[in-house]
């Protein structure tokens, strides 16, 4: 949780060749996978989108939401009402779920900023208890469809490529996934991203620089709202589905252990707690319906007591032994 | 008239439970300063022994005492092992830490007892008393089991030694240790006390509620509310806040925006309280040097 979590300046050649046979295998896996296992791994990229826009406000700004699965619903709504009202295309709906979720951020993020610590977590927490009534409302059924939710259809691979519907979402969430990676890394590495992590440290010291607090925070607020909304625009394109109660308290709080397991202030810890929710759960289950739950809990509790650091920060760690014996 | 006297009292009634969590909250937040997001499930495990208990044949008054010292034991021991070590801790790692608690007690009940909802019985007669018919038994028996409870925890805190030694403890740990007073120790029992009144919340909105592991998310949010209202430093504020939120949800309930939203409004309260007054009606504003 220091500066020297910050993305560093450009990129090595050595680095960018190994991102470069990351990206080769990424664009092998769908072909060597079974359907489901590529729909999973598009879930991943939507959470790994989701945990970058969470990783902005709680691990780089200090800011604590519980209330991130609110952000993913909207998303997840604008994008399958889009489709399933308008008939508008799913890739145009990103956008959209984008803008919404930037203003519905910022807006959240105004009261917000007066709050500190666990009373902003308490306040989120309420928005994230509170939603799926909200969605479940009357006056809100003919665009929701109340408890039933929305169905929509998968999107077919465009130009007649000769691949199926789950290998095509795979790329395109790929894509997606990539661009909000490299928006969330120039925007972390520049002066708006020292200025968040100045607010975290020492929020005093970071005004008498001439930072405008009010006006970062409730940015990062929107910004942050903003990669969840595309995440759960993408999330709801892979399930095909929305319906209220899959939004509930427990999507937020399975953001908040994906953070905290996969690394805060991590870029790359976004990924590994996007696999850690999307995969460890699938375990745990074979055991009992309640253990994912209960794994969740006490792994939280753990990295915050043995690795503070996160997923991110172990390989951190490990790389930097392997790099100090090799000179 | 009839229907809003009754709406009024039935408020009164889960006010009552709201006020035992809110002031478990506030016992927590006095001594710690921080705000546990665990305490509806606690309350919740605490209702499924007390359940347990009574299915194994124990008589209810009993079992109401024994859930009441295993959940002070618990809250005790939960203080010892997982908070202490982490004592001190940024706000995120302790938000962190009761969020992992939360799900743990959540699963775990689920687990145990499934997920199934089930009914839990009340202990005060079906039919309403003194032939009148605005309300019943349980909502006339949860109000007054609340004012017991606080009756007690002020006397507690005002007229034995440990209650001030406690009071000590939370206002000024680095004098009170100097006094000889044991902080640590405090902190636990302050946990412990906390648990045993949110085992009383618990055990007296489980007849209304019915018993599942999530029937305290809500109850949990109407408490914070309250406590919110109330002032979070204050612990009659914070009861005069779950009673004020239990008629102010019944009474909107009924009248004005239906049932279907009633969890937005403790949402719109809490922001409200947060945003306006963050000191609430009987808060002291705290003023940060910096």
């Amino acid at each position: 949780m220091r500066a020297e979590n910050l993305p560093g300046p450009a990129l090595p050649t050595w680095k960018w060749a190994g991102l470069a046979a990351l990206l080769a295998a990424l664009c092998a896996l769908p072909f060597l996978l079974s359907n489901f296992s590529v729909f999973q791994l598009t879930l991943v990229m939507a959470y790994a989108i989701v945990l970058v826009g969470l990783n902005m406000l709680t691990g780089y700004n200090g800011q604590i939401s519980l209330g991130h699965g609110a952000f993913y619903a909207i998303g997840a709504y604008a994008a399958a009402i889009l489709m399933d009202r308008y008939g508008v295309a799913y890739w145009m709906t990103l956008p959209v779920a984008a803008a919404v979720c930037l203003a519905a951020g910022f807006l959240f993020g105004l009261p917000a900023l007066r709050l500190e610590g666990p009373y902003l977590a308490l306040a989120t927490f309420g928005l994230a208890v509170a939603l799926p009534q909200l969605l479940k409302h009357k006056s809100l059924e003919q665009w929701t469809g109340g408890v039933q939710g929305i169905t929509i259809l998968k999107p077919d691979p465009p130009f007649g490529l000769p691949i199926n519907a789950d290998q095509w979402l795979y790329f395109f969430a790929l894509a997606v996934a990539i661009v909000m990676f490299a928006l969330a890394r120039n925007l972390l590495r520049g002066r708006i991203g020292r200025a968040m992590v100045a607010i975290r440290d020492n929020p005093i010291a970071a005004e008498a620089m001439g930072i405008d607090i009010a006006l970062y925070k409730s940015l990062t607020f929107g910004v942050s709202a903003m990669f969840t909304g595309v995440g759960g625009a993408l999330g709801a394109i892979a399930v095909q589905f929305v319906a209220p109660d899959s939004f509930n308290v427990f999507l937020s709080i399975a953001f908040l252990v994906g953070i905290v397991v996969g690394g805060l202030a991590s870029l790359q810890g976004a990924i590994y707690g996007a696999l850690f929710i999307q995969f460890v759960p699938n375990l745990a289950d074979r055991v009992s319906r309640a253990a994912p739950w209960a794994i969740y809990g006490i792994m939280v509790i753990l990295f915050m007591y043995l690795a503070p650091g996160g997923v991110a920060g172990i390989v951190h760690r490990i790389s930097r032994t392997w790099k100090r014996r090799k000179t | 008239m009839d229907t809003f006297l009754a709406q009024c009292l039935s408020g009164l009634a889960t006010g009552g439970v709201y006020a035992s969590l809110a002031l478990a909250l506030v016992m927590i937040h006095q001594a710690t300063r921080l705000v546990n997001f665990a305490q509806g499930e606690l309350a919740m495990f605490s209702t499924y022994i007390a359940w347990s208990l009574i299915q194994a044949g124990v008589p209810y008054w009993p079992a109401f005492a024994l859930t009441l010292a295993l959940s002070f034991a618990a809250g005790l021991l939960i203080e010892r092992v997982v908070l202490r070590p982490v004592r001190g801790a940024p706000a995120l790692s302790m938000v962190v830490i009761f969020i992992g608690l939360l799900v743990i007690l959540n699963s775990v009940a689920g687990w145990i007892y499934s997920y199934t909802v089930r009914p839990f019985p009340s202990p005060f007669p079906p039919e309403p008393p003194f032939g009148q018919h605005y309300v019943s038994s349980h909502d006339l028996g949860a109000i007054g089991v609340t004012i017991a409870v606080l009756l007690l925890v002020y006397a507690f805190f005002r007229f034995t030694t440990l209650g001030l030694a406690m009071r000590a403890a939370a206002q000024n740990p680095e004098s009170a240790r100097l006094a000889g007073i044991r902080v640590g120790w405090m902190r636990a029992l302050g946990w412990g006390l906390a648990t045993a009144i949110g085992a009383v919340a618990g055990m007296m909105v489980a007849p209304i509620v019915f018993l599942d592991p999530n029937m305290m998310s809500g109850v949990l949010l109407y408490a914070f509310a309250a406590a919110l209202i109330g002032g979070i430093d204050n612990p009659f504020g914070a009861v005069f806040g779950g009673f004020f939120v239990g008629v102010l949800e019944n009474l909107l309930g009924a009248y004005a925006i239906g049932q279907e939203l009633k969890l937005t409004l403790a949402l719109v309260v809490i922001i409200a309280v947060l945003v306006v007054k963050p000191a609430g009606l009987f808060g002291r504003t705290l003023v940060k040097r910096v």
